[in-house]
């Protein structure tokens, strides 16, 4: 943290940088992102639950991200999400054991002509169908 | 490289550019946007590379952004050596290979082939009989109203070459603009007509000339391109295809208002866009092009790339601004405007991507050219992104005017498989939903906000007879309940209580006097908000019940006419045609149906979640849905 610069507009491009590093925000660096910037606890805090990139909390396995944008939506989108759902016992923001991996809705990846879309570890897969989605997650579950 | 300091400088790079755009061993060249990635193009792109390695093939392999047609995603452009250009369509790795195996053979593959490109050397071109049947691009109804402008490079150029955006006559026009005098380009955008592309539609060159006027030495312009609307992607195209004629239209318009200072606020959901803007800056930089003296003029203009962190809001400028600086992006009230005091209290000049792209074009052809486009209140093109139920999706750029049945019906095709067109969506959460007798509307800003859309972004998503209006609704106002910073109450709360209610309706628990309340509290919310957010939050909901109030009303009485809330449908096995497999039975979270092996099963309608697991199931499609 030390070569950043000590101005309150660094605030989130810092956060972002310990979160690209670590999988998510810690208590620690909040308060040594306070700390370093002469902020108040309170306002850094306040910044990193306000915007969604965020998280908190450390998450586990891979990371299933299945768009609900508009288009998604209206070509069913939803029923990806539910399918995994009842497949693997994943639910938003949660951390399944097996396969270990977190499933998280995000809204537009602008890839809405190729709807519905979801991501697997920031590779992005269209045209899906439940099924064809189910399938990714198992192939993807085998090979890592 | 060393710096571009005069004309000839910049003509020598154009030369070279213009040998890696049509190299005389020719190219081929696969659509890497994240679209293209999104149906498989990074496979179809290094099978080629391996295919014309082994063959050792004279062919450059190269790599593009979106050529605008995604749904025939992966795309792949051969350009041959004498100048004719074939795109093909929807390939894989082994399209790929057999494409390439043919063209070793100075083959073609003309039952892959989109089309043929009708380029500047294509007029001269030997057009091989094989060939003679495929269309010319202008010829198919997806691009014939088309025009290309603000996408002209992408999916022409490689993004990540400044040298082909220059080959392209990129950053002549910076050139000739930092020879004009500042107020000369103001009035220029001003007499062009350009409006603001990123929603409502203020006019550009008046929003320069007041950031030009604003007092003070250290000003700021910056380029929105929070692209947060869902259902809208052509900025991210944009940055993803030609990057520079954004950061050349910051330049020329940092020149013309006096900021030496500017930041490029994209959306993080973009890692591509990202990338490519943040290569795009360097390569600038290392041509003099930004940076200290560019061009050898003594003009200085300093940009960076700033990442969003995933909030909605940050589309508004104010919390833009406010997220910038370090802050919780929470909108302020205006006056005073950032044009007066912006970014850190000084000048500010925001405009969004589409708007930036525009400005080299407008320097270099000049406002009466510009007006020529479009109708008299809204001048130039606009790009859409047409999505949904249409048959063909994808980024569509057309002249302001054209109506939505030209769009939809015409280039889009019309909904696929012979369904019936309901509504068409515009403008994301702000905007409203646009019911067929409206389809020939023509597309400008006042006509859409009279109708009770707006142009917003450009989003385009288009319905039909299967989605359900007031479901469709309850989807925005939750977003944009979730999306709401949570600083004003009536779009706080406002946007809470209209979401209660539709999900009331949706669920069958509708009451006949919630109609009233829905549309005093959407007026509520409409006047009362602080920001754009909350001011137009409401849109969604006042078109469908002014165009759809029908299909609200069916609901309270228990209906839902499109077959899609849960809560009002009964699954139903025909007996008939069940043959008691118990796959249905097997699927069922629930344990909800019975029935012995072999003979037809029934669904205990007390038990029913109605999660539609067993219609997906069942092999015979004996499952209806009511």
């Amino acid at each position: 943290m030390i070569s950043w610069p000590r101005e309150p507009r660094a605030l989130i491009p810092l956060l972002q940088a310990v979160q690209e590093k670590l999988g998510y925000v810690p208590q620690e660096a909040l308060e040594r992102a306070a700390h370093h910037l002469k902020a108040p606890l309170s306002q850094v805090y306040g910044v990193a639950t306000f915007y969604a990139q965020f998280k908190l909390t450390p998450r586990g396995g891979w990371h299933i991200k299945v768009c609900l944008g508009t288009a998604c939506h209206v070509k069913g989108g939803m029923e990806i999400v539910e399918q995994i759902q009842r497949k693997f016992g994943l639910h938003p923001g949660e951390i399944a054991k097996n396969p270990k991996a977190s499933l998280e809705i995000v809204r537009c990846l602008g890839c809405c002509s190729l709807a519905p879309v979801m991501v697997l570890e920031n590779k992005i897969f269209g045209r899906l169908t439940p099924e064809k989605a189910l399938q990714l997650i198992e192939e993807f579950y085998e090979q890592s | 490289m060393s710096k571009v300091r005069n004309r000839e400088d910049l003509e020598k790079i154009k030369m070279e550019g213009q040998r890696l755009i049509f190299p005389k061993e020719g190219k081929i060249l696969v659509g890497l946007g994240s679209c293209g990635l999104a149906a498989g193009a990074e496979k179809v792109y290094a099978k080629i590379v391996e295919e014309v390695h082994r063959r050792s093939l004279d062919f450059m392999v190269g790599k593009t952004a979106c050529l605008g047609f995604c749904n025939r995603e992966p795309l792949v452009e051969v350009r041959h050596p004498h100048g004719l250009r074939v795109v093909y369509q929807e390939m894989d790795e082994g399209k790929a290979e057999e494409l390439i195996a043919a063209l070793a053979q100075d083959e073609h593959k003309p039952e892959w082939a989109l089309c043929r490109i009708h380029g500047e050397k294509d007029s001269s071109a030997f057009i091989p009989p094989q060939l003679a049947q495929i269309p010319i691009d202008y010829e198919l109804d997806f691009y014939k109203k088309q025009r290309k402008l603000v996408l002209r490079n992408c999916g022409f150029i490689d993004p990540l070459n400044i040298k082909e955006y220059i080959a392209c006559g990129g950053y002549f026009s910076l050139f000739k603009a930092l020879h004009l005098k500042p107020s000369l380009i103001i009035e220029e955008i001003k007499r062009s007509g350009l409006r603001g592309r990123g929603g409502a539609g203020f006019p550009t060159g008046k929003k320069w000339e007041l950031c030009h006027r604003a007092p003070g030495t250290k000003k700021y312009v910056i380029c929105n391109a929070d692209e947060g609307d869902p259902g809208a992607y052509m900025d991210r195209s944009v940055l993803e295809g030609d990057p520079h004629s954004v950061i050349e239209g910051m330049i020329i318009g940092a020149y013309a208002v006096g900021a030496d200072e500017g930041y490029i606020y994209v959306r993080a959901e973009y890692p591509l866009a990202v990338k490519h803007l943040r290569i795009a800056v360097a390569q600038a930089e290392e041509l003099g092009l930004l940076g200290e003296d560019i061009l050898g003029t003594g003009f200085s203009f300093k940009l960076h790339v700033f990442e969003g962190a995933g909030a909605f809001v940050c589309g508004e400028e104010t919390a833009l601004l406010a997220s910038i600086e370090g802050r919780r992006g929470q909108p302020r009230p205006r006056p005073p405007y950032p044009v007066e005091q912006g970014l850190f209290g000084k000048p500010t000049l925001i405009n969004n991507v589409e708007t930036w792209a525009n400005v080299p074009l407008i320097i270099k052809y000049g406002a009466d050219w510009f007006r020529s486009l479009g109708t008299k209140g809204s001048t130039g093109t606009k790009i859409f992104s047409l999505t949904g139920k249409v048959k063909n999706t994808g980024l569509v750029e057309v002249p302001m005017g054209i109506t939505l049945r030209e769009l939809i019906f015409e280039i889009g095709g019309g909904p696929p498989e012979g369904k019936r067109f309901k509504a068409v969506q515009i403008g994301g959460p702000s905007g409203g939903c646009l019911p067929e007798e409206l389809l020939d509307l023509p597309i400008d800003y006042e006509s859409l906000t009279q109708a009770g859309a707006m142009m917003g972004s450009g989003g385009m998503v288009v319905v039909d007879e299967d989605t359900c209006m007031v479901e469709l609704a309850r989807f925005f106002l939750e977003f944009t309940q979730a999306e709401s910073c949570g600083q004003c109450p009536p779009c706080r709360l406002g946007t809470k209580r209209m979401l209660e209610i539709l999900t009331r309706i949706t669920q069958g628990r509708g009451k006949p006097e919630d109609l009233k309340l829905l549309e005093e509290l959407a007026f509520g919310v409409k006047e009362a908000s602080l920001c754009g957010l909350g001011r137009t939050a409401p849109n969604p909901v006042l078109t469908t019940l002014r165009y759809f109030r029908a299909e609200y009303e069916a609901h309270i009485e228990g209906r839902c006419p499109a077959g899609v809330c849960r809560a009002l449908l009964t699954f139903e096995i025909d007996p008939g045609l069940c043959v008691g497999c118990g796959l249905c039975a097997r699927s069922c979270p629930q344990g909800a149906i019975f029935g012995e092996k072999g003979k037809p099963h029934r669904i205990e309608h007390k038990l029913c979640a109605r999660c539609g697991a067993c219609v997906s199931a069942c092999p015979k499609g004996a499952i209806a849905k009511r």
